[in-house]
């Protein structure tokens, strides 16, 4: 197996792992992917995300990471192996925030609700919530032109809430913005994960933003991607933005820049 | 516990940092929001200037011709182009021929409005049908085109005994002329939502109906609108065109009333009729223009700047 364990692993893993460590929420397994022109994206790759963790997925470009989510979801369909999860409870968030441009905040973050047939008065209150939660009370009636990156990013993720997901896919959803959003946007998903225990399954480029919200990072390899290291993140939530500059990150981010590079080869 | 507290500190930091990234959108995006009454009057203004000036150059233009430019130019007498003032006057003070022109352009509008009108349903029913499958695009396409470029002088013996040479006739010309953008600007706003938008509707299972009606149909609204807008013009020019070849019964349009004075040499009258015409046109796009700023002006930025 490829599998490393990281030598930072302790036993000080978020708690809410434990009474939930039963069935994973999301598990594929022996996943394979080739597109109609050939290129070959995944290759058996299998691997559970379970309620309460939080993994994150790093690996080079164009390995096949966003493609995991299509499979998971369903946009895709693996050309060999086989993916579990309960697609009613997902929760999706693009690398653009796809938001309809002529629908306010409001109404764009009722959108999912409203596809899955849910009634007028409970999508309204499940979408305040929902908008509450990633602080953008106040924009209900803006349109997306009047928004910045940050905040349609926000409005974003506050579409997938309104359905309670069980399942969290993040396709590297802060990479268009700054760093300093992206940051904020960092803490955001932590409170949000705290809160509802979801499993979540993020992709992204950057090893800092891996280590810094996840429980769990897994290591891909170079296409056709398959997973060449699994590491244990042993900070304990809530994060605090110094955890940044903690010795420890340090180390962890340093073992990881370097299985990226063993993946590259 | 502590968790609770700091997600409130959370929020409220989060709630600064939307104030201050709202302060830093751009200040033109919320001017339709902001009731600023004097800027955007003042905004109005020298909006209008340069039309108007471009105005009075022609009206100047016009009356020089009329005095002394068609005897120096084409050697003409100058009453073939009546002076503006004479124009105005002659056809829109003397009661019965004011009568005469308006009830032609009542006509004209009638045919262009209701041709107008079926060309928007046929139009937008067949570019929802094109949008359905690309084969479907692929097969009727040409036919399309093929329509555009039949000239009317060559079907005019089939209109007249298909639809007996009079109102109908030209409302079928009317349409004939004013469909092609309604359908190409339809056809492509449908296809216009991006691939990520359509994700979202997939993730959901959503059926073809919900994606035409939530999605697809939606954000065309502004492709829509400029087909409309272009085939509201075209929907005049095809009723004036009409009646050039379906003169049949006694409802006159403009072109036939123009026809008329012109064939009595009563020119002042003629140029009345297009100035109506002319009118006609321009109210027809400028009201659409009006209609697509306030249904998408909210949301797309190419509505606001046309109206």
């Amino acid at each position: 197996m490829n599998r490393t364990t990281a030598t930072l692993l302790t036993d000080t893993m978020f708690t809410g792992m434990t009474d939930s460590a039963a069935a994973p929420a999301l598990s594929f397994s022996g996943v394979s992917m080739v597109f109609p022109d050939g290129t070959h994206a995944l290759s058996e790759t299998s691997f559970d995300v379970r309620a309460g963790e939080f993994v994150t997925v790093v690996g080079p470009s164009g390995c096949g990471k966003s493609t995991l989510l299509r499979i998971a979801s369903g946009l895709n369909k693996a050309t060999t192996g086989t993916v579990t999860v309960d697609k009613s409870h997902l929760g999706y968030v693009f690398q653009d925030p796809t938001l309809l441009q002529w629908r306010n905040v409001q109404r764009n973050v009722e959108l999912m609700a409203e596809l899955e047939g849910i009634g007028k008065a409970e999508r309204r209150a499940r979408a305040s919530e929902a908008i509450a939660l990633v602080g953008l009370k106040g924009f209900e009636t803006k349109y997306p032109k009047q928004l910045s990156g940050g905040m349609k990013m926000r409005a974003s993720l506050a579409r997938s809430l309104v359905l309670d997901p069980k399942v969290f896919l993040f396709d590297e959803p802060f990479g268009a913005v700054d760093e300093i959003t992206r940051e904020r946007l960092n803490d955001e998903v932590i409170s949000l994960f705290q809160r509802r225990r979801f499993a979540g399954l993020f992709i992204t480029h950057s090893i800092s933003e891996a280590v810094f919200l996840s429980t769990r990072i897994i290591v891909m390899s170079a296409r056709p991607g398959r997973v060449v290291g699994d590491f244990a993140v042993p900070f304990e939530y809530p994060r605090s933005p110094e955890l940044r500059f903690d010795p420890a990150f340090a180390a962890l981010s340093g073992e990881i820049s370097h299985a990226l590079r063993g993946a590259h080869a | 516990m502590s968790d609770e507290v700091r997600l409130h500190e959370d929020v409220a930091d989060v709630r600064n940092t939307a104030t201050a990234e709202s302060a830093a959108v751009d200040f033109a995006d919320l001017d339709a929001f902001a009731p600023v009454v004097d800027s955007s009057r003042h905004f109005e203004w020298s909006r209008v200037i340069g039309p108007l000036a471009v105005f009075v150059l022609f009206v100047v233009f016009w009356q020089y011709m009329h005095q002394s430019g068609m005897r120096k130019f084409f050697d003409k007498p100058g009453f073939l182009l009546p002076s503006p003032v004479t124009v105005i006057h002659d056809s829109f003070v003397s009661a019965p021929d004011r009568s005469t022109l308006l009830n032609g352009l009542g006509w004209t509008t009638l045919v262009a409005l209701t041709g107008l009108g079926i060309t928007i349903v046929i139009g937008i029913s067949l570019a929802v049908m094109m949008a359905q499958a690309k084969w479907v695009e692929r097969s009727t396409y040409p036919y399309l085109v093929a329509l555009q470029a039949i000239p009317i002088l060559s079907i005019v013996p089939i209109i007249n005994s298909v639809f007996g040479g009079g109102l109908n006739s030209r409302l079928f010309v009317c349409i004939m002329i004013s469909i092609f953008p309604i359908v190409t600007n339809t056809l492509f706003g449908l296809t216009s939502a991006d691939v990520g938008q359509h994700d979202l509707f997939t993730l959901r299972g959503a059926s073809r109906w919900t994606r035409l009606v939530k999605l697809q149909l939606p954000s065309a609204m502004p492709a829509i609108f400029t087909g409309f807008r272009i085939s509201a013009g075209l929907s005049v020019i095809g009723a004036v065109v009409g009646e050039q070849f379906f003169r049949k019964g006694s409802k006159p349009g403009i072109g036939i009333v123009m026809e008329q004075y012109r064939q009595r040499i009563q020119f002042p009258q003629t140029y009345g009729g297009l100035v109506l015409a002319a009118a006609l046109g321009i109210s027809m796009f400028l009201v659409f223009g009006w209609i697509s700023k306030r249904v998408v002006g909210h949301w797309h930025e190419s509505a606001r700047k046309a109206g």
